[in-house]
C-alpha cells in the first residue's frame, strides 16, 4: 500500500512538473546556460582536461546545442550522472539533454517517456581477451569469467549471447570502466566486455597493447545518442537538427575553418546556403533559432567528422559504421530544405 | 677494587655481563641467538631490502612528477607517473570551482580550524569569544562557498568536487548529526510514548536501510516531491541524508553510553531534587558522552569515508575526480597513482580524527572505573 501511494505521488509529481514547465528553449535562454547531463568519465566521450574543462565526443554535442540555441558553445553547465542515475536526472529536469553514450532501446524510449533524437555513434558490444588465453572467437568463451559493468545494456546482451550459444560464464560485476581495467589487468576476469569504443579506449591505455586483442564478434547493436524528455517537440527538433547540421557539415565539406567563408558567399549548392542562413530555410522560425545557428555550431564546435577526429581518432577508433552513408557508413541524414 | 669489603646487603649491583646489553646485546639476543635465527634474519633483511628498494624506486626515485601525458611519463622513466596528480592538483582539491574564486574555499577552510578550535580544545584562551565565531561560521562558510549575495558570484553546485566536496559533506554531516543523535538517544530513553516511538522508528529505519539507497532517494526521488521550479540543490539533499544516517548510529552509540552509567548516579541526582533537564545536562550527558567518545569518533570516521559513495549518484568527490582524470585520453590507465593519492588524503584526515579522540579520552579520563 505504501509503495503504491509513493508511486502515485512520484508519477503525479512527474506529470505536474512536466505540465508546468514552459518551453525548454525559453528556459535555457532565460537561464543563459544549457544544462547537459554527461558521463562521470569515459575515455574519448567525456572527461575533464587538466584545466577542468570537459572534453569529449558527447561533450561536444552539448556544446553544439549551446552554440545553436545561445550562440556560445561555452555556455553549458555539465551535470555528471552514472549509468543508474542518468534517466532520473533527465526526468527530474536536472538537464535539458542527456548526452551520455546512451543506447537507444524500445523500453528506454517508450517506457521511460523520453525521446531519442538520433544516433551520434553506432557502437556494438565486443570482447577483449589476453592473447595468452588462446581464444580466437567469442564462441570459445564457454566457462570464462567476464568483467561486466552493471546497470547497462551490455549486461543483458552478455546473458543473451551466452545463453543463445549454450555457453556458461561467471560474471564479475563492476561499477566503472576504470575499475574494470584494473580487474582485467590483474587477471580477475578472462574477458572484458563493453562497447567496442570502450574496448579500444581501454586497450589504448595498456602498456602492453600487443598482449591483448579484441575478438572479431560484435554481439549487439548499440546505437548511442542524445536523449531529451518527452513533451517538448520543439526542443527535440532543435536537438536532432543540431546533430544533423553537424553531419550535413561533413557531407557538404563545411568545416570550422571554412564555414565563415562559405556563409559569406553565395554557394552553388543551395543546401549549403540554406544551412548557413544565406537562403531562407522554411520553418526555422518555428524552432526559435536564429539563421546563423548552424554557422555557430560548425564554427565553434566543428562538423561531425571534426569532433570524431578530435576525440576518437587518438584512441585508434575507426569511422566504420560511423562514416556517412556515401563512405559506406550508416549516417544518412534527411535533406535540409 | 675486589679487595673492598661490604656490609651484608649493601653490595652494589654488578653491571650485566658484557654482550647482553646495548645495541650489540639486543641484536645478539633477538636477531642472532641461534644459527637458524641468524639465517632467518639475513633472509628477512634481503627481502626487506628488495621490497623497500622497489617501493622507494617506484614511488620516488623512478617516478615522474611532471609530464604532459602518460606516454610522456613512460618515456622519461618507468616508475609512478605522479604527473596525473601534479597537473590536476587543483581539480583534486577544488573540483571545477572557478580558478578566480578559489580563495573563497581557502578562507572557508582555514577559518574552519579557528571555528573548530574552541569546540575541540576546552582550555583555549579567549574561548568565549571564539565560540561566537564558531556560531556564525556555518553561515559565513555557506555564503562564501555558495555565493550569490554580497557581490560574490553564485557558484553552481555541479562545479563542486574534489576534497572540498568531501570536507563539505563530511564536516556538515558530522556537525549536524551529533546534536540530532543526542536528541534521538534521549528520545529513545524517554518515558513519553510518542517521543520514544518516533525516535525508535527513525533510528531503526535509518539503520535498516543501506546508505546507498538513501543516496539514490536523495538523487532521484526527492526531486519528484518538491514543488516544480524549486531548485533544491543535490548537495543539500545529500548532506541531509548523510546527517540522518549517521545521527541514527550516533544515537545508538550514545544510548550505549547512557545505559553504562551506574543507576546510583540517577538516584543521586533524583535525591538532589534535579529535574529532567538538570539531570540530563549535569549528570547523564557528561558521563555518557565521555564513555561514547571512541564510538562517536568511529561513526564519524565511517561517515567521512562513506562520502565517497556519492560517486554512484554522479557527484565528483576525490574518487570521482580521480576516475574522471583516468577517463582523459592522456592519463588513461594510471589508476594506481590516482587511487593511492586519494587513499593518502583519506588516511591523513581519518588518522587525525582518531588521534584527536585518543587525546580527548586521555584528557577526560577520571579513572573512576
Amino acid at each position: 500500500m505504501k509503495t503504491k501511494i509513493l508511486l502515485a505521488a512520484a508519477t503525479a509529481g512527474v506529470m505536474f512538473a512536466g505540465s508546468v514547465l514552459a518551453s525548454t528553449l525559453d528556459d535555457v535562454r532565460a537561464r543563459g546556460k544549457l544544462n547537459c547531463i554527461i558521463n562521470t568519465g569515459l575515455v574519448g566521450f567525456a572527461a575533464p582536461d587538466d584545466k577542468g574543462k570537459w572534453q569529449g565526443f558527447d561533450v561536444d554535442f552539448c556544446r553544439a546545442v549551446a552554440a545553436a540555441t545561445l550562440g556560445d558553445a561555452d555556455k553549458v553547465n555539465y551535470t555528471t550522472a552514472t549509468g543508474k542515475t542518468r534517466f532520473t536526472k533527465l526526468a527530474a529536469g536536472e538537464g535539458e539533454i542527456l548526452s551520455r553514450n546512451t543506447t537507444w532501446t524500445f523500453s528506454r524510449d517508450v517506457d521511460l517517456s523520453q525521446t531519442f533524437i538520433g544516433v551520434n555513434y553506432y557502437d556494438g558490444q565486443g570482447f577483449m581477451v589476453p592473447k595468452a588465453l588462446g581464444v580466437k572467437s567469442a564462441k570459445e568463451l564457454d566457462g570464462a569469467s567476464v568483467c561486466i559493468q552493471t546497470g547497462t545494456t551490455t549486461e543483458l546482451n552478455l546473458a543473451e549471447y551466452f545463453a543463445g550459444n549454450g555457453m556458461k560464464y561467471n560474471p564479475v560485476p563492476i561499477e566503472t570502466n576504470a575499475e574494470a581495467q584494473e580487474l582485467y589487468k590483474a587477471g580477475r576476469c578472462d574477458v572484458y566486455t563493453t562497447d567496442a569504443s570502450g574496448l579500444f579506449a581501454t586497450l589504448y591505455s595498456f602498456d602492453n597493447k600487443a598482449d591483448h586483442m579484441v575478438l572479431p564478434e560484435v554481439v549487439s547493436k548499440e546505437p548511442l545518442g542524445p536523449v531529451v524528455r518527452h513533451g517538448d517537440d520543439q526542443w527535440a527538433d532543435i536537438v536532432s537538427w543540431v546533430l544533423r547540421a553537424m553531419m550535413a557539415g561533413e557531407e557538404k565539406g563545411i568545416t570550422s575553418k571554412n564555414v565563415k567563408e562559405l556563409a559569406a558567399k553565395d554557394n552553388k549548392d543551395k543546401e549549403i546556403n540554406r544551412l548557413l542562413g544565406k537562403d531562407p530555410l522554411q520553418g526555422l522560425s518555428k524552432l526559435g533559432l536564429s539563421p546563423d545557428w548552424a554557422v555557430n555550431v560548425i564554427s565553434q564546435v566543428g562538423n561531425y567528422a571534426e569532433t570524431f577526429e578530435k576525440h576518437l581518432y587518438p584512441l585508434t577508433i575507426q569511422r566504420g559504421m560511423n562514416a556517412l552513408y556515401k563512405d559506406g557508413g550508416l549516417h544518412y541524414i534527411p535533406p535540409i530544405k | 677494587m675486589s679487595s673492598k669489603t661490604y656490609k651484608p646487603g649493601s653490595y652494589p649491583d654488578l653491571p650485566p655481563p658484557a654482550g647482553t646489553v646495548g645495541v650489540y646485546g639486543w641484536i645478539k639476543m633477538n636477531l642472532f641467538s641461534s644459527i637458524s635465527n641468524s639465517l632467518l634474519t639475513i633472509l628477512s633483511f634481503v627481502l626487506l631490502y628488495y621490497l623497500i628498494d622497489g617501493i622507494i624506486g617506484w614511488f620516488f626515485l623512478d617516478a615522474v612528477f611532471d609530464a604532459d601525458s602518460k606516454i610522456e611519463c613512460r618515456k622519461i622513466n618507468d616508475g609512478a607517473c605522479w604527473a596525473v596528480i601534479t597537473r590536476r592538483v587543483g581539480q583534486f582539491v577544488y573540483g571545477f570551482y572557478p580558478d578566480a574564486e578559489r580563495w573563497r574555499i581557502d578562507i572557508s577552510f582555514l577559518t574552519m580550524f579557528i571555528a573548530f578550535a574552541p569546540l575541540l580544545y576546552p582550555d583555549l584562551p579567549k574561548r568565549k569569544w571564539l565560540l561566537w565565531f564558531s556560531g556564525i561560521y556555518p553561515i559565513m562558510a555557506f555564503i562564501l562557498i555558495n555565493g550569490g549575495i554580497l557581490g560574490l558570484s553564485k557558484i553552481e553546485y555541479n562545479l563542486f568536487g574534489g576534497f572540498m566536496l568531501t570536507v563539505i559533506l563530511g564536516v556538515s554531516g558530522i556537525v549536524c548529526s551529533l546534536p540530532i543523535g543526542i536528541l534521538l538517544a534521549l528520545g529513545r530513553q524517554s518515558k513519553l510514548t510518542v517521543v520514544r516511538t518516533l525516535s525508535v522508528c527513525f533510528i531503526e529505519f535509518m539503520r535498516g536501510v543501506p546508505l546507498i539507497t538513501l543516496l539514490f532517494v536523495a538523487s532521484s526521488m526527492l526531486n519528484y516531491f518538491m514543488p516544480p521550479g524549486t531548485n533544491f540543490s543535490i548537495l543539500v539533499r545529500v548532506i541531509i541524508m548523510f546527517t540522518f544516517f549517521s545521527a541514527a548510529y550516533i544515537a545508538e552509540v550514545i544510548r550505549g553510553g547512557i545505559q553504562a552509567i551506574p543507576k546510583g548516579q540517577y538516584e543521586a541526582a533524583d535525591a538532589l531534587g534535579m529535574n529532567y533537564w538538570q539531570k540530563t545536562r549535569f549528570i547523564t550527558l557528561p558521563q555518557a558522552l565521555k564513555i561514547s567518545i571512541p564510538g562517536i569518533v568511529n561513526t564519524f570516521i565511517g561517515l567521512y569515508k562513506d562520502t565517497t559513495l556519492v560517486v554512484v549518484i554522479g557527484l565528483l568527490d576525490p574518487l570521482g575526480i580521480g576516475r574522471a582524470a583516468l577517463a582523459d585520453t592522456k592519463w588513461n590507465g594510471l589508476s594506481t597513482e590516482t587511487y593511492l593519492f586519494v587513499a593518502l588524503f583519506f588516511f591523513v584526515s581519518c588518522f587525525a580524527m582518531s588521534r584527536y579522540s585518543l587525546w580527548l579520552e586521555n584528557k577526560l579520563n577520571t579513572d573512576n572505573k
